[in-house]
């Protein structure tokens, strides 16, 4: 498992894991130990967890979809919020813009959906989402509020 | 992933025993409920009370082995944790499940 953790200077982290399930899991409970998150709020540690995992899972899926590599995750707290900046080498975004994550429609039994949730709970749970392709690199970053009531 | 089953008359209590279903998990908490509620019941209840974490892939796994029960036996969810809860709240699909807080009295294992 290719992973590092970082926590110079206090208020960044920076993480390096490989693009498989197991690693964003492995991943996740790293940065969710780490001393900036640890002192959220019980909500804002489940919005945290939530669209990391969303996010990190989708480079996983279809950025890495083809071929293997890794996934850079850095943290920083700002003023307001904690900003996450997710890089890859993967292929880029279709239409170079992350889905708009349409909210899921709950129709009859047979229709109901079994995915497509991911960008929805995203671009709910996070805010000021930005995403540009630079070079062969897919730079992601987001912020979660510190005190979000989601 | 392990899920811990109890058959008590016509209805079947499943206990995820992991603390996450998520995109590591999901196809193997499917492939695992699905062997289980192979067994007739009327009702199949899922406790989630050990789950801390849910994501989308786990979501549409539970999801998944709701409709693959049919209309006229309903997967019914306990005991979902905060993290998992606003997961089904945001996402409206705690309007297509029902969810007890706990375990109903009368299908908590003895001892």
């Amino acid at each position: 498992m290719a992973q590092q953790l970082s926590f110079t200077p206090p208020d960044q982290a920076r993480i390096v894991i490989s693009a498989t399930m197991l690693d964003v899991r492995a991943g996740l409970a790293c940065l969710m130990a780490c001393p900036l998150v640890q002192g959220l709020s019980e909500d804002c540690l489940s919005t945290t967890e939530i669209v990391l995992a969303e996010a990190l899972n989708n480079v996983v899926e279809h950025a890495y979809a083809r071929f293997e590599g890794e996934i850079e995750v850095e943290l920083r707290r700002d003023s307001d919020q904690l900003r996450f900046h997710i890089k890859d080498k993967g292929l880029p975004m279709p239409g170079a813009e992350p889905p708009a994550g349409y909210p899921p429609e709950v129709g009859s039994f047979d229709d109901l959906p079994e995915g497509g949730f991911g960008w929805f709970l995203i671009r709910t749970l996070s805010r000021d989402l930005e995403y540009r392709r630079e070079g062969d690199l897919n730079l992601l970053s987001f912020g979660v509020c510190l005190d979000n009531a989601a | 992933m392990n899920l811990e089953s109890q058959h008590t008359g016509e209805i079947i209590v499943i206990r995820v025993m992991d603390d996450r279903i998520d995109a590591a998990s999901a196809i193997q908490f499917k492939e695992l409920m699905r062997e289980i509620v192979a067994t007739p019941s009327i009702r199949v209840v899922l406790d989630m009370s050990n789950v801390g974490f849910l994501d989308s892939s786990g979501l549409g796994a539970v999801v998944a082995v709701m409709k693959a029960l049919g209309p006229l036996r309903r997967l019914e969810l306990s005991g979902l944790t905060t993290s998992v809860e606003k997961v089904f709240r945001l996402t409206r699909m705690d309007s297509v499940f029902t969810i007890h807080k706990t375990l109903p009295e009368e299908l908590r294992r003895a001892g």
